[in-house]
């Protein structure tokens, strides 16, 4: 899955990642190119519309720094877990090498972000994948990290909102990749049983074991127009079934319509939703239905 | 007036002449007053003997009324911040059904229904309010997280029937239909079922084990519909009035059997004539329910579901076994 979404296509009538060779189109940094509509517009513009394109809609990538920005209470992030690392427990070929190589692109210690939050006022624990270190692929730290917040979640007795965008499982860390399926799905049921609220919000990319573990196991999954999300990859499908796949497929919409999603929800819009439905999952307060 | 009803039909007559005699006394000298407080009159003992003779077949076409309020038009009057979920998580998001997450009166209820269109192109989408087993399948993925969240639910029931198609087979409509009642019996919160409009067969009681099942005056609840039982008994569809003389459909017909709690009364001339006066009924009947039901633990819930069912049923036993000896 992971290598796949790397692999630049030649016909891109489909929703992918962006490639390095397409972000250098423009210059870095201060300008930003649509992979959508293709204009080119000014990257200041872009952040102030929460990096959805003015021309086309398009959502493009949020980093976590950004997504805590848009979504949280203002100064209200504390993180948890930060100085987590990964080791390399396979002894992978260059795999340190290019751990340390994300920190210093990304000055991220891995592709999760978690913490204690508010959002309107109301406690939450969210965790914010990030897709700019190495694709938000999940090893034991993304499974760690995430089995933590979840577990922060059900000690503080506050919902679980988790902001998904993952290429899948980290190759670099095998069979100990997979697990974290399990890890993180087993820590969401007991805080399910606890009555726990568990809110996914889909972005682009999530895909494989991520889309395969916690990102489906919302009480309310929603995600962000024209994600990509799926298990097997395009390509593996294609080649399997030996037809050409709709155009929509795997986007969020294409969930939708599948019976997959709760909703697709606009960035601008995402904020107030989610306040809306934290309002009525609230402990019930001092009216009771005796006194309507 | 588009959508007048057969029965209907000398009260519409009546008004017509009354605003025609105003409507030319307006331009001449002429005094007609005295005419038109006489017919005034007769309206009114009209209106009365009409409305208050309702027949069985009236009521279903009142229930069928193109304008008769849809489970969407309630949920926007009597409900704040209703937020709709979509998907059965399996398979599709079927129209013909909705629900989601509100408030009632500042508290937090699931809310489910079946829900016809408005005009073809909405009927098209949403199928005529007529599921497939991905519409029950939701509904049910939405009652069991009301469970989870302790909220109580609330389904309104508006259908012809499930879906009676290839695909629909294909996909269980049976095993989504019995699986809905088999666990409706079980769940742990308040259970509110109202008949808005058609309660037809299966498709509609998928939404209906609760602990109160009310319905709208006009409204009508059958195990299937007038056309389908007479073309069944007398092989003659056009029979549909005579079958629904005789078949029970009725709310006071269902009160009378104790299948249902209350009997909510509409407008004159059918909900279609007052959405907001008709809501303001539902309203008060949904917090009665909600204030004796809330009461109940959990476990008492599922009790008082289970004897309400077991009660249902009519039979006799003979005193001596005749046995085939
Ligand atoms: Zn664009």
């Amino acid at each position: 899955m992971l290598k796949e979404l790397f692999t630049k296509t030649k016909k891109k009538k489909y929703a992918t990642i962006p490639s390095e060779t397409a972000k250098q189109d423009v210059p870095e940094g201060i300008m930003t190119k649509c992979p959508n509509c293709k204009k080119i517009m000014y990257t200041k513009e872009l952040v102030k519309t929460l990096k959805v394109c003015f021309h086309c809609g398009y959502h493009h990538q949020m980093n976590s720094k950004e997504r805590i920005q848009s979504f949280v209470d203002s100064g209200s992030f504390q993180e948890l877990n930060k100085g987590m690392v990964s080791g390399n427990p396979l002894n992978f070929p260059v795999y340190e090498e290019k751990l340390e190589k994300d920190r210093k692109k990304t000055h991220l210690n891995e592709a999760v972000v978690t913490g204690v939050a508010e959002i309107g006022g109301m406690g939450v624990v969210v965790a914010i994948m990030d897709a700019s270190f190495r694709m938000g692929s999940m090893g034991s730290v993304v499974g760690e990290k995430i089995t933590l917040a979840i577990e922060k979640a059900d000690e503080l007795k506050v919902p679980f909102i988790i902001f998904t965008a993952s290429g899948g499982a980290r190759m670099q860390e095998g069979v100990l990749s997979l697990m974290q399926m399990a890890k993180t799905s087993v820590a969401l049921k007991r805080f399910s049983d606890h009555g726990g609220l568990i809110i996914s919000i889909m972005t682009h990319p999530t895909t494989g074991g991520v889309s395969a573990s916690f990102a489906s196991l919302g009480d309310y999954n929603f995600a962000e127009p024209g994600a990509l999300i799926g298990f097997a990859g395009r390509r593996i499908i294609e080649q399997t079934i030996r037809e050409d796949l709709p155009e929509d497929f795997q986007t969020a919409e294409f969930l939708l319509k599948h019976g997959q999603l709760d909703a697709v929800i606009t960035r601008q819009e995402l904020r107030d939703r989610i306040i809306s439905i934290l309002e009525i999952h609230q402990p019930g307060g001092s009216i009771s239905w005796q006194e309507i | 007036m588009a959508g007048d009803l057969e029965f209907e039909k000398p009260v519409i007559e009546l008004k017509k002449k009354i605003n025609e005699l105003r409507e030319y006394t307006k331009n001449t000298e002429m005094d007609l007053s005295s005419e038109i407080e006489k017919l005034e009159a007769r309206l009114e003992k009209v209106e009365k003997e009409i409305y208050e003779n309702i027949k069985p077949w009236d009521r279903v076409s009142i229930a069928r009324h193109p304008e008769r309020p849809t489970t969407l038009d309630y949920i926007s009057l009597l409900f704040t911040d209703f937020f709709e979920c979509h998907g059965d998580r399996l398979f599709g998001d079927d129209e013909a059904i909705v629900g989601g997450i509100a408030k009632f009166h500042g508290l937090p209820i699931t809310v489910i229904g079946h829900q016809r269109g408005k005009d073809t192109k909405e009927n098209i989408r949403r199928n005529f309010g007529m599921p497939h087993p991905e519409g029950y399948r939701k509904a049910l993925r939405l009652m069991k997280q009301a469970e989870k969240f302790k909220r109580p639910i609330i389904c309104f029931i508006d259908t012809k029937g499930a879906y009676p198609g290839k695909a629909a087979e294909e996909r269980g409509q049976s095993e989504a239909i019995a699986r809905n009642l088999f666990e409706m019996a079980g769940l742990k919160v308040p259970v509110i079922c109202i008949v808005i409009g058609e309660g037809g067969s299966g498709g509609a009681l998928a939404l209906g084990v609760g602990n109160h099942v009310h319905m709208l005056e006009n409204s009508t609840y059958s195990v299937i519909s007038p056309e389908g039982a007479a073309s069944i008994l007398w092989r003659d569809a056009s029979l549909a009035k005579k079958a629904a003389e005789s078949m029970k459909i009725t709310a006071p017909d269902l009160k009378e059997l104790g299948i249902i709690d209350e009997i909510i009364s509409e407008a004159r001339g059918g909900a279609h004539r007052d959405v907001n006066q008709q809501a303001g009924e539902i309203n008060r009947v949904l917090k009665a329910s909600l204030k004796e039901l809330s009461c109940l633990s959990e476990e008492e819930l599922v009790d008082h579901r289970y004897k309400k069912y077991k009660l249902i049923g009519e039979y006799t036993s003979l005193n001596e076994y005749i046995g085939v000896n």
